[in-house]
């Protein structure tokens, strides 16, 4: 009797689980999918695409993710480079409206300092360590 | 001193667990907050997103009095879902402007006459570059613009019942 209902009530979630977040009906945005026709160009876009977290399906880069959002960031990204602005001026664009979690590419300021800072840091202390046996093992 | 030390490498792996577990147990995913708030509003002309409703220029927001700026699109479910709260602070005399994103005005015109329309100027923005320069992430999300056309306040995600006093009191603190 319960397996008979299990069936139905399956059934009934996954008719219900239908995705929350539609997308548009409106069509990618003219530079989203669109190389742009310098290769020179086009390879500076595609290296900053690839350092730009998507907004929607974070943990992904705006060139790889399928999110529509993320094609209307590549459609900027292709737009201000084609317009002749450079990589950073349109990271730094970025990071003013989003903040730098944006940015797959820290920048060195007083909150990221110890990612370059702290490997230094510990093999120092490391050597600090080291020079200490090494002292006991010449006395003994 | 010399015992303390010995417990230091089982202290450190304990508190490597606990950073991984805490990392493991939070949300996925959490919501980018515009880095805009307390900046004017970036340029931007828009034409009428909806017929009967004129489009939006960033300067119609910079009245006197503060507005409330509804980033919405047709095609957005919990759009839907936080109407009748727009339409509740419609009513409660905020000047409600909306920027339809990714969106055709028959499309929003269907939306509005569905879910009711709370809205007085409607821009299109057609590829969310708006959307962008304000550092807005998604749809739908509402921002509360001062007279000066300065950005105050930044709510992500739908309004839900709960949240129609703080926004009151947003638009409020920003007169």
């Amino acid at each position: 009797m319960r397996r008979a209902l299990l069936l139905p009530c399956l059934g009934a979630l996954l008719a219900l689980s239908a995705p929350v977040l539609a997308d548009s009906l409106m069509p990618a945005a003219e530079l989203a999918d669109t190389q742009l026709p310098d290769p020179k160009q086009e390879a500076e876009a595609k290296a900053l695409m690839e350092t730009l977290r998507c907004l929607v399906c974070q943990g992904q880069s705006i060139a790889d993710s399928n999110a529509e959002m993320a094609g209307d960031m590549r459609a900027l990204v292709r737009r201000r480079i084609a317009a002749g602005e450079s990589p950073e001026q349109i990271r730094a664009w970025l990071v003013q409206r989003y903040g730098s979690w944006v940015s797959y590419e820290p920048t060195l300021n007083r909150m990221t300092w110890p990612l370059w800072g702290l490997p230094i840091i510990l093999l120092l202390v490391g050597l600090w360590l080291a020079r200490g046996r090494f002292k006991r093992s010449k006395r003994g | 001193m010399k015992r303390l030390i010995l417990w230091a490498p089982l202290a450190l792996f304990i508190l490597f667990v606990a950073v991984f577990a805490s990392g493991l147990i939070s949300p996925s995913s959490h919501d980018i907050r515009s880095q805009m708030i307390g900046k004017p509003l970036p340029a931007f002309d828009l034409p009428s997103g909806a017929p009967g409703h004129p489009g939006l220029k960033q300067s119609a927001l910079a009245t006197g009095e503060p507005h409330l700026l509804n980033i919405f699109a047709s095609w957005c479910i919990p759009c839907a879902a936080e109407a009748p709260q727009l339409k509740q602070l419609a009513d409660a005399g905020v000047p409600i402007d909306a920027i339809a994103i990714r969106d055709r005005p028959e499309d929003v015109a269907s939306f509005l006459s569905r879910w009711g329309d709370p809205y007085r100027a409607i821009g299109s923005d057609v590829d969310s570059r708006v959307q962008m320069a304000m550092g807005s992430s998604g749809v739908p999300e509402t921002f509360v613009v001062d007279g000066k056309g300065i950005i105050r306040h930044q709510h992500i995600g739908q309004i839900m019942p709960e949240d129609v006093p703080a926004l009151l009191a947003a638009v409020r603190a920003a007169r």
